[in-house]
């Protein structure tokens, strides 16, 4: 029999509120095996430990139950307080009756009885723990950071100046993310090129890091401390470390006419391209689907001027496997496609652009060359309408947009319609607002200054309609403040399209049983105190993979992440979770249900020598757990049909026994 | 499969060919339409006032109808579903009316919104199946570049109608392209084109109606398909230099039902 020790907290009147902690003690006095029962203001804090430790000492006991709040928020706290006093962590058990009873309840009465209720069923349960340990397994000193965006580049950076090795996988052919395609940073309108690219150059010359461009992750398998990943090298039909990115290839290709994705198809590129001149790594890439080499064994041009000799007609993809510690997601985004959008006439004229778009045609390395003209006939545009939250806060409209703020937009278009004033003060620019929300250091004084300096026409109302018509793009939208209808005759539209993650990001999720929310960002352990770390130990999070973010946010959360990572790989060994399944073998029949829910593939099957009673041997498939991998889920345990599965800390007879304590 | 139909007073009249290739298209796709008994005006416009039943009660005698054959309710005029939707709608959500409505009626048994409503061409869509109408095709309209005209009240209020995004219909141009045609996008096609202010003020709808065929024929339009009489009026008779026909009579010459006695 266990000598069980009961510490009822009040929480302040967190709990003491609408439950009779006092009675509650007393009631539980006398459970079986509780020796001791007491009450006390705040358990957490060091008196309350202190008691908790007297106690333990005191009384003899063998196993405490804490009645408080989740055990998501203090049972590390309590289980250290136990280790202290000499107890094992693992005979210490939380009965929650704050989340699950005080705040849900607002009846002392019923408070109360539910309260003693819940202490009743832990008593039962801890009656029945039996002290556990911890196995340990080692840390593969290396971080993968999948993702060579901004996000990606400073996690890099980060980690690998504290001394660890690092490799960024980034499926285009070179780093940079969609920084590179920006034009000038907002509220600072420093150049997005000027501070990014001295940074991927950085990333290039890190003898701690490896690029892994033009790549992706394909298989991950593994636990914190030991992920074991397969990385797909594309063939980019140029051999990378012989290729001096001289450009002569890309200048001779004969396939010239293939849509430029860097500036969102603007413009042409060859099939042999660098996609800008600050790639990193600086290496060129043949389009396989644009080759006439690689389609029809007809041409060769860019093999004859490679002086390096570089181009190499034959290379297949590459599968590579390495060993990670830690995994830093850094995904990103996209704008949404305006095809849900129409109203706007994105798709039935040139002249309706999206803000990236935008940026690209201001660029000096863009395909106007920095001159602010027309796609359609290349003119400069008088009049330009921008409107924002196309897709965004699309509360009645889920289906084609999305129900959140994309945040970046009120920004970024302040700074578009400022820069276009600044340099084009003969164009009128109206911005068209359902709210325009400017949070962040210096950030409102900007948009003030587009306003008021610059003469922006920031107009609260949304367009309804844009139809082209001649030349124009005839503009129907609503004033709400002025409450009339207007229309106006403009030159350009410009889209403030809604953001969304990367459409990789969900495979890889699944490949590392990480956790998402409804519209496909990431889910961070917890929404305040744990922001860059996932659910799943040994996966981070960086940059807008996990939420709408602009540079500032992400260089930040970027450098958060890549400190919980050098916390992670610094350490020589991790302390596994003890609360692992295990399988009865003498009752495993070998069918594999646990295998198959199995998560995490923690579970394998061996052929296995048993003795039966009439002293004949017998070879029979059973079930085998490894606990370092085994994360403690329970799937296998209420799966198994011959009851064979059991978790440790939880196990089938300890759950029944609560289950009887409450229902008695 | 056979389905309850409400043709709706203005398709025996003015707008007989949308009814006439709406049973015969129906029949080509093996779909069987029957005609609700003593059918009654939809109401016409569906009002708003709360404590409206009168103008109501031919649309739930519809729709029960309907609902006691276990059949869907397919209507094919604009005004006629927009009505009979918002009718049925409200029957589901607003309890104090249906219950008003019930005592009202004195029904065997009782309404509550029981019937699915489609219009005709959510009927193409969703139980016959644009694919399935491709392949019952036999006089392929290809190469002929026809606009839709969707109006106002086909796909609003979009809450209810629940047939497809007001602001950027594409049902009509998937029904064009399941004929083979080529389905010209203009940005108009779902603008209003007068209604009845055609009656109060002429010029207003002639301008709004202008706009529109103009709009369709600048981006290469040669002919506007159309599914509410009203639209078709206002457009014909402001002057519409090409064929304005409802969007039956071209699925029926698709299919190879339409008669060419007045073609």
């Amino acid at each position: 029999m266990q000598r069980v020790g009961v510490f009822v907290c009040w929480c302040g009147t967190n709990i003491a509120g609408t439950v009779d902690v006092v009675a509650v003690a007393e009631a539980l006095k006398s459970e079986p095996g509780v020796v001791f029962s007491a009450n006390y203001q705040y358990m957490c804090s060091q008196a309350g430990q202190d008691m908790i430790k007297e106690a333990i000492k005191e009384h003899k006991l063998t196993g405490i139950v804490v009645c408080s709040c989740s055990p998501r928020m203090h049972e590390a706290t309590f289980r250290k307080t136990a280790a202290a006093a000499g107890l094992n962590p693992y005979m210490v058990e939380i009965a929650n009756i704050r989340e699950q009873c005080s705040w849900v309840h607002k009846d002392m009465l019923t408070g109360t009885e539910k309260a003693i209720i819940l202490g009743k069923a832990a008593i039962a349960k801890v009656n029945l723990n039996a002290p556990l340990t911890p196995g340990e397994s080692p840390v593969t000193k290396r971080a993968l950071v999948i993702g060579g965006g901004i996000a990606g580049i400073q996690t890099a950076l980060d980690i690998a100046d504290a001394g660890f090795p690092v490799d960024i996988v980034e499926k285009k052919p070179t780093i940079g993310g969609k920084m590179a395609q920006l034009d000038k940073t907002f509220p600072t309108l420093d150049c997005a090129a000027c501070i990014l690219t001295p940074k991927m150059v950085d990333v290039a010359q890190h003898d701690k890091i490896r690029i892994f461009s033009y790549s992706e992750v394909t298989e991950v398998n593994g636990f914190v401390g030991n992920f074991d990943v397969t990385i797909k090298k594309n063939a980019r039909y140029v051999k990378e470390d012989v290729c001096t990115g001289c450009g002569a290839c890309v200048e001779k290709c004969p396939m010239k006419r293939i849509p430029n994705e860097f500036n969102l198809g603007m413009d042409n590129r060859p099939a042999i391209y660098i996609p800008f001149a600050q790639a990193v790594p600086k290496v060129a890439t043949i389009d396989p689907n644009a080759c006439n080499m690689l389609k029809n064994g007809k041409c060769g041009v860019c093999s004859k001027v490679c002086a390096a000799g570089a181009i190499d007609y034959t290379q297949k993809d590459e599968y590579i496997n390495e060993k990670y510690g830690a995994i830093v997601v850094a995904t990103g985004f996209n704008p949404i496609s305006m095809d849900k959008f129409d109203e706007y006439a994105y798709n039935q004229s040139k002249d309706v652009i999206t803000s990236l778009e935008f940026e690209r045609l201001t660029n000096a390395a863009g395909p106007s060359a920095g001159k602010l003209l027309r796609p359609s006939d290349g003119k400069h545009p008088h009049t330009i309408v921008f409107v924002q939250c196309v897709g965004s806060r699309c509360e009645s409209c889920a289906e084609k947009g999305k129900e959140y703020c994309s945040k970046i937009c009120c920004m970024y278009t302040a700074k578009h319609a400022m820069l276009t004033r600044d340099k084009y003060p003969d164009t009128e620019v109206y911005v068209f607002y359902i709210d325009v929300r400017t949070p962040g250091k210096n950030f409102d004084e900007f948009y003030r200054r587009a306003v008021e300096e610059y003469g922006v026409k920031y107009v609260k109302g949304m367009v309804g309609k844009v139809v082209p018509e001649g030349d124009k793009l005839k503009v129907q939208a609503s004033d709400l403040i002025a409450n009339k209808q207007l229309h106006i005759d403009a030159d350009l539209v410009v889209l403030a399209a809604a953001i969304e993650p990367d459409k990789s990001a969900r495979p890889l999720a699944t490949m590392l049983t990480a956790s998402m929310d409804t519209n496909d960002f990431f889910t961070e352990a917890h929404p305040k105190l744990r922001p860059v770390e996932s659910p799943t130990a040994g996966v981070f999070l960086s940059g807008a993979c996990q939420g709408p973010k602009d540079i500032p946010e992400t260089v930040s959360q970027a450098g958060a992440a890549a400190s919980k990572v050098i916390g992670l790989l610094a350490k020589d060994k991790l302390t596994g979770n003890p609360c692992v399944a295990n399988s009865n073998e003498l009752m495993c029949n070998g069918c594999s249900s646990c295998a198959n829910v199995c998560p995490y593939g923690a579970i394998t099957y061996e052929d296995k020598e048993f003795r039966m009673p009439d002293r004949t041997t017998k070879v029979r498939r059973v079930a085998v757990v490894n606990p370092a991998v085994c994360q403690g889920c329970g799937a296998c345990t209420v799966t198994c049909p011959s009851g064979a599965m059991d978790l440790k800390g939880f196990a089938n007879l300890q759950i029944m026994a609560e289950v009887d304590a409450i229902c008695k | 499969m056979k389905v309850s139909y409400f043709p709706g007073c203005t398709l025996k009249n003015k707008a007989k060919d949308l009814d006439l290739y709406a049973y015969k298209s129906a029949e080509a796709l093996g779909v069987t339409l029957e005609e609700i008994e003593n059918w009654q005006c939809c109401g016409g416009v569906f009002t708003t006032a709360n404590d409206e039943v009168a103008t109501k009660l031919s649309s739930i005698r519809a729709l029960k109808y309907a609902g006691d054959k276990e059949q869907p309710l397919i209507t094919v005029c604009s005004a006629c579903h927009n009505v009979i939707k918002q009718t049925n709608y409200e029957m589901q959500t607003n309890s104090q009316f249906a219950d008003k409505v019930n005592r009202y009626m004195a029904n065997d048994g009782t309404y509550n919104g029981e019937t699915q409503v489609y219009h005709y061409l959510e009927m193409l869509r969703d139980l016959v199946g644009f694919d399935t109408l491709k392949e019952k095709v036999v006089n392929t309209l290809k190469g002929k570049k026809i606009a839709a005209y969707y109006g106002c009240l086909l796909l609003r209020p979009n809450s209810v109608m629940r047939m497809d995004d007001p602001e950027n219909p594409t049902i009509m141009e998937d029904f064009i392209r399941a004929l083979g045609a080529d389905a010209v996008v203009y940005a108009k096609r779902n603008e209003c084109c007068g209604g009845y202010i055609s009656v109060e003020s002429p010029e207003s709808a002639k301008r709004n109606s202008n706009a529109i065929i103009e709009n369709a024929k600048a981006n290469g339009a040669e002919m506007i398909i159309t599914a509410c009489p009203l639209c078709k009026y206002n457009l014909v008779k402001n002057g519409a230099d090409i064929p304005v026909v409802y969007f039956t009579e071209l699925l029926a010459e698709a299919l190879g039902v339409k008669e060419d006695t007045n073609a």
